[in-house]
């Protein structure tokens, strides 16, 4: 393919049946307008979305990925599953940034059944956005390869960050406002530092060592960091027993 | 005993047909009269003259203001009655004789012959092909022609062809050769015309209107000028099904107008003899959606538009004339204009009109639309006679006031436009009406005759490889103008176990779903699935189809190609054909993975909850409790009546007092209603059938279990800001001004001068909307004020009256007693100053007259102001506790603005009177008793049916976290003992299948079915690759 062929992007939609997906059908028959790009899924609630929904859509080279449900406190469910939309789209705009995808690619909005022009705006002015932003990878200059072997090590630890969001990261109000604080805050910043990032270095650790055995500096090249903490990660997956350091090779290897 | 019954059945059966209640007339109205009577338990007699139901929503190519596809939202109810178990339809029958009295009727039907043997017919068409007779169609208006034997239009009921009058052996016995050609030998020029004799215990009369015709005024031009077409010759030509396939082109020859004008009020809103007097209702909004379709079909037609006012007086009209205004190249013209000659050679039409700054102008056009006004139905004098009923000085029937449904002959109840120019949710509604006035009536003998839908035993193909069938549609021209749909099929039929594959007019006509029924037992298909509109309309239909078919219902998905697709990428057609594969791609990767699911029965609490004891909350109780229900009926305040309290009369001069007293009496001495004052609602839980709302009223707390509810809150009226009301005792609110009168205030009634401004807090950028009905009220007091002192002036300054229907004749009274009408616009609003004179301080209005040119400045005693409808305060808090939805301007947003207009989207919630939008008390009433239909077709059944797409555990996953069991509010999911242990298990009877446990459990034990980790995957992998 000629890199002078336009861009055009790919981008997954999930939409909830109440509210966003009746307001991109009354968005379908006012006729306003939209650009092509967007190819919409019908669930029941933005609830359902799966972290592992949106890392799916990013190891298979979508460029965007948006989420719609109803606006907040007018979710059609006792549940308000929108909160945990919102609470999923925070924590994975987290791990996008941490893998070098530009967290703007992932957007929530709330839509009404009512709102047909609403949803065109969005699309148009999202659209757009991910136009500007390129395609997935190239726009933020890392290499696809890479970025999909970290995807994968974030997709084998979302059991683990279903564990931590119930345990440490629900809000027990649902109002906007204290999720907005919470997830913009230090406290948040924390806890995904000190719970997620290094589970996932020691994710991506294992994943490397698959292929086979690699030694401190090895891993601390592939993965870009720095051998002082590639050595407290291997020293951590030693005592669980996950890795096995093997002093002829000088090198690591699962265990 | 029992035996005598049976005997006397017996004995009826043997004297004719025994059914409950007989609609007359199979338009949108019968249609939904009939299915609400159908599904709550009575036996209906369906009955039109035409060939087929539909009435004129049938030939519209769409429907204002959502612009949908008018047959195809229209046409899955056509499928609905010709599958209903209680619904027998009879085509092509008029109504020869009525006897008897409500209960007991005795209706003499004549069945026309269609010399078609329908039981042999197979719907071939080889007939219509070999038929030698060109004739007129009257589904096209006549622009194009047909065949003497046909079909009256592809998504007819019942889809067999007729033979009408044109015919060359009825007429001279030639020909006869369809009758040679026919396979079947279904065709029999002998077939008699056959007289049955139904007894039934209420009458509906839904016959709807008959379009003006203009060439009852030969200045109308038409038939005259080859190029003046009417407004429903023009939804024909806009139309994909219509004479020339959705080109609009000119009858002289065959081009495509450019220049197009439209003049409103044809034959409406004029007293000269064959006019009506009276506005109809509709011509407005149609021209509007007409002009947006025409640019929609041409961007750069110009369109034009000489009208009188604007009437945009509906939900969301506002908005909509907006629209349409906004168009580039589109030009309305406040002006009468009149056809004036047609150019002999390239057969333009010129017009004449007016304008305020140039005078009078003359214009060419390629091509006149008349917006032609609602004609009672033909020969409604003799449906009159037939019926026994009365009708009012237009032609239409004669209703009560308050109650529209209710006609001169009890027991023959009238819905739909019969009762007067209205549009198609009125139509509808007031079929909802008249159905649960037929269910008071009549409660006694439901579910005597009624029968249960019976499916053929559901094939088990579980084991079977996915035969998956794919059937793209091309809704006519609404998919088929933009997306490829023949090199989609083909797509389709390259991809995994795609069996089928093949495209369709209108898959959601009954001929596309007896033929997709078929199929999949021909074929063996065991997944199907339809790439056409979306599934929130269309889903039940089809998924019904399967159900006839023998697979189970959960093997259908859809492909959203049209709202999702052609409709919003309209320029591009070829990004719109590849999302379009892209779409039916996903689906079939997803319909690999569809498991078979079985539907749940619950039980239905047979009480109802009203929220709201005004007109509308008390109209809606009565008439469930009366069908034998427990009505809680809640008001906010310590009395019931609502804002109707502050009403005195009709703009009809009926006394609304008296009516109110009357219905609160009712409402207090019925046993089954029970009224909670000063309620308070804490909060709403359950779901359809099955509510628990929990109160505080003057009766303490209370828990009240409830299978339905409605919401009749009405609306609150806005404090004006502007014109110095609040600061100045003589400016007040028209509804202020309304108790003045009726209170015999003399400051009122001596007043020299009175000036009226309406449009006070809504039409602008805060409300864009129109409150509908001050124009009425301002139209009632100037009337009565003229009564009590003829000789003051009074001034109405308006930006358009809006005295639509019947209304209008007061306009034309009150502008015949003098009161001044002086139109303003929104930039040169009228300013009302105080200023002193003479030690006085004097109230005086500014306003500039548009039509003198001169500015005017009126010393007012009174100033009284049209104040908006807003939302009731409270809308946002119960639209929260009962998970429905608020539209843009803050009302209660109905499920669909034509065809559920008292739904909500939240099943077993409906919605009446001014909480959906402003309206006038008859309008609430029959809203009223809509609602109260709804009901009934689901508190008459034992059961509602939940959905089969609920939360299961796969007990060897589950760690027993308890993480599903935390997050579901609706306390579905607990922990039971089973041999693995202590597991996470879901109650299906309490599951509402959100799928939020779904993303929270860490082993995936959990699944929301039909929306599966593995079915979700299959869509977002399939949509990349």
């Amino acid at each position: 393919m000629s890199n002078d062929k336009k861009f055009t992007p790919k981008i997954i939609g999930m939409i909830c049946n109440w509210c966003c997906y009746g307001g991109a059908d009354l968005c379908g028959v006012s006729r306003f307008q939209y650009p092509p790009y967007i190819r919409l899924i019908r669930i029941m609630c933005s609830g359902r979305v799966d972290l592992q929904n949106v890392l799916q859509a990013f190891a298979n080279g979508a460029d965007g990925m948006f989420i719609g449900g109803c606006h907040l406190d007018d979710c059609h469910y006792i549940t308000h599953g929108n909160y945990d939309a919102l609470s999923m789209v925070h924590i994975a705009k987290k791990l996008l940034a941490h893998i070098g995808i530009n967290p703007n690619r992932l957007r929530l909005e709330w839509v009404s059944a009512g709102e047909g022009i609403r949803f065109a705006n969005i699309m148009n002015e999202y659209g757009a956005e991910i136009m500007g932003l390129g395609p997935l990878g190239k726009g933020e200059g890392i290499d696809l390869d890479e970025m999909k072997f970290k995807l994968d090590a974030v997709s084998k630890l979302v059991p683990y960050i279903r564990l931590v969001e119930r345990e440490r990261l629900r809000i027990p109000t649902k109002k906007e406002e204290k999720y907005e604080a919470f997830y913009n805050g230090e406290e948040f910043d924390r806890l995904f530092n000190e719970l997620i990032l290094d589970k996932l270095a020691i994710s991506e650790i294992t994943s490397l060592l698959r292929v086979g055995p690699l030694s401190t500096g090895e891993i601390s090249e592939k993965l870009s960091m720095s051998p002082s903490e590639v050595a407290k990660h291997m020293i951590d997956s030693s005592r669980y027993g996950l890795v096995r350091y093997d002093p002829g090779q000088n090198s690591y290897a699962l265990a | 005993m029992m035996d005598e019954k049976i005997e006397r059945l017996c004995k009826q059966l043997q004297e004719g047909e025994f059914g409950d209640v007989m609609i007359v007339g199979g338009g949108i109205s019968g249609i939904q009269a009939a299915l609400d009577l159908g599904t709550a338990g009575f036996k209906v007699y369906l009955v039109d003259k035409a060939p087929t139901i539909g009435g004129h929503m049938a030939q519209l190519d769409k429907t204002f203001p959502s612009n949908d596809c008018s047959m195809c939202i229209e046409s899955p109810k056509f499928v609905e009655c010709s599958r209903h178990p209680n619904i027998e339809i009879l085509t092509y029958t008029e109504v020869d004789r009525v006897e008897g009295k409500a209960g007991d009727f005795t209706v003499t039907l004549y069945k026309k012959p269609r010399y078609i043997i329908e039981s042999k017919c197979i719907g071939c068409t080889l007939c219509v092909e070999s038929c030698p007779v060109e004739y007129p169609d009257q589904f096209n208006q006549k622009i194009s022609q047909n065949k003497a034997i046909h079909i009256y239009f592809a998504q007819a009921i019942p889809l067999k062809p007729y033979i009408d009058e044109s015919c060359l052996f009825l007429k001279d016995k030639k020909c006869a050769i369809c009758q040679s050609i026919c396979k079947t030998g279904a065709i029999d020029f002998d077939q008699p015309g056959e007289t049955v004799d139904v007894k039934v215990g209420a009458v509906i009369l839904a016959p709807g209107f008959e379009p003006f015709d203009p060439k009852f005024r030969t200045e109308y031009r038409y038939g005259e000028f080859s190029n003046v077409v009417t407004s429903m010759d023009y939804e024909r030509l806009l139309c994909a099904t219509g004479p020339y396939e959705g080109e609009i082109l000119r009858q002289s020859d065959k081009k495509h107008p450019h220049n197009v004008a439209w003049i409103q009020c044809i034959g409406s809103r004029r007293v000269t003899p064959g006019d009506n007097s009276y506005c109809s209702a509709v011509c407005c909004t149609y021209t509007q959606k007409q002009v947006i379709l025409t640019k929609d079909h041409d961007a750069d037609a110009g369109c034009t538009i000489f009208h009188n006012d604007i009437r945009s007086y509906g939900k969301d009209f506002e908005r909509f004339f907006q629209r349409a205004e906004q168009l580039p190249g589109i030009r309305f013209f406040r002006s009468y204009a009149s056809i004036v000659r047609e150019d002999p050679v390239t057969k333009n039409v010129t017009i004449r009109y007016s304008t305020p700054d140039e005078g009078v102008k003359e214009e060419e056009f390629d091509m006149v639309v008349l917006s032609v006004g609602l004609n009672p139905p033909v020969n409604h004098q003799a449906l009159a006679d037939t019926f026994g009923i009365e009708l009012n000085e237009h032609g239409f029937c004669k209703v009560n006031p308050f109650n529209s449904m209710e006609s001169s002959r009890p027991g023959i109840f009238v819905s739909g436009a019969f009762q007067g120019p209205m549009d198609i949710p009125e139509s509808v509604f007031t079929a909802s009406g008249a159905g649960s006035q037929c269910g008071q009536l009549l409660d006694h003998r439901r579910g005597k005759l009624s029968k249960e839908r019976v499916y053929p035993q559901e094939r088990d193909v579980s084991q079977e490889e996915p035969k998956i069938g794919v059937y793209v549609c091309h809704c006519g021209a609404n998919i088929g103008r933009i997306v490829n749909v023949p090199s989609a099929v083909e797509y389709a039929k390259t991809l995994p176990n795609v069996a089928h594959a093949e495209e369709s007019l209108f898959i959601c006509s009954t001929e596309a779903a007896a033929m997709l029924a078929k199929d999949i037992k021909e074929r063996g298909l065991n997944r199907v699935i339809v790439a056409a509109c979306t599934p929130r309309t269309h889903e039940p239909l089809f998924r019904d189809t399967l159900r006839e078919a023998g697979i189970n219902q959960y093997y259908y998905d859809m492909a959203n190609i049209r709202e999702h697709c052609s409709w919003v990428h309209s320029k591009e057609q070829e990004a719109a054909t590849q999302k379009a594969k892209d779409i039916i791609r996903m689906s079939v990767a997803r319909s690999h993975f569809l498991e078979p699911l079985q539907e749940i029965d619950l039980p239905v609490d047979k009480r109802a909850l009203v929220v709201g004891g005004g007109i509308a909350g008390m109209t809606s109780a009565l008439s469930i409790a009366d069908q034998g229900h427990v009505v809680y009926l809640l008001e906010k305040e310590s009395v019931l009546g609502g804002i109707a309290r502050r009403l005195r009369h009709t703009i009809e001069g009926m006394d609304i007092q008296a009516y109110l007293q009357d219905l609160i009496d009712k409402v207090y001495k019925h046993p089954q209603v029970h009224v909670y004052h000063r309620a308070v609602i804490k909060d709403v839980a359950g779901y359809v059938g099955n509510f628990t709302t929990r109160l505080e009223s003057e009766r303490g707390l209370s828990e009240l279990k409830h299978g339905a509810a409605i919401i009749a809150v009405g609306a609150d009226l806005y404090t004006p800001t502007e014109y110095l009301y609040g600061q100045d005792e003589r400016v007040l609110t028209h509804l202020e001004l309304e108790e003045k009168i009726a209170a015999g205030d003399e400051t009122v009634t001596n007043a020299k001068n009175l000036v009226m401004i309406q449009c006070v807090g809504c039409r602008n950028e805060d409300r864009n909307y129109c409150s509908r009905i001050c124009c009425n009220q301002a139209i009632k007091n100037a009337l009565q004020l003229k009564e009590i002192n003829p000789e003051m002036d009074i001034y109405v300054l308006f930006r358009d009256m809006r005295t639509y229907g019947f209304k209008e004749n007061y306009y034309r009274e009150a502008s015949g007693k003098d009161v001044k009408f002086i139109r303003y616009e929104p930039e040169q609003l009228p300013e009302v100053k105080l200023v002193e004179e003479g030690g006085k301080s004097v109230l005086k209005v500014d306003a500039h007259d548009y039509i003198l040119g001169d500015k005017l400045e009126i010393d007012a005693d009174i100033v009284s102001l049209a104040a908006a409808i807003i939302p009731n305060a409270a809308s946002k808090e119960i639209s929260q506790q009962f998970k429905v939805n608020l539209g843009a301007d803050g009302f209660f947003q109905e499920a669909h603005v034509k065809l559920r207009p008292v739904d909500f989207g939240a099943e077993g919630v409906y919605l009446c009177g001014m909480a959906h939008y402003p309206k006038l008390i008859s309008e609430t009433i029959g809203q009223a008793y809509g609602a109260a239909g709804r009901v009934l077709t689901l508190l008459a059944n034992d059961t509602v049916v939940a959905s089969g797409s609920v939360c299961e555990v796969d007990h060897n996953a589950c760690i027993s976290c308890g993480a599903c069991i935390t997050v579901c509010t609706y306390g579905a999911i607990e922990f039971v003992e089973t041999p693995q242990g202590r597991k996470a298990s879901v109650n299906p009877v309490l599951c509402k299948g959100d799928g939020l446990c779904n993303t929270k459990c860490p082993t995936a034990a959990i699944q929301l079915k039909h929306y599966t980790d593995e079915e979700l995957s299959n869509q977002i992998y399939a949509a990349l690759h």
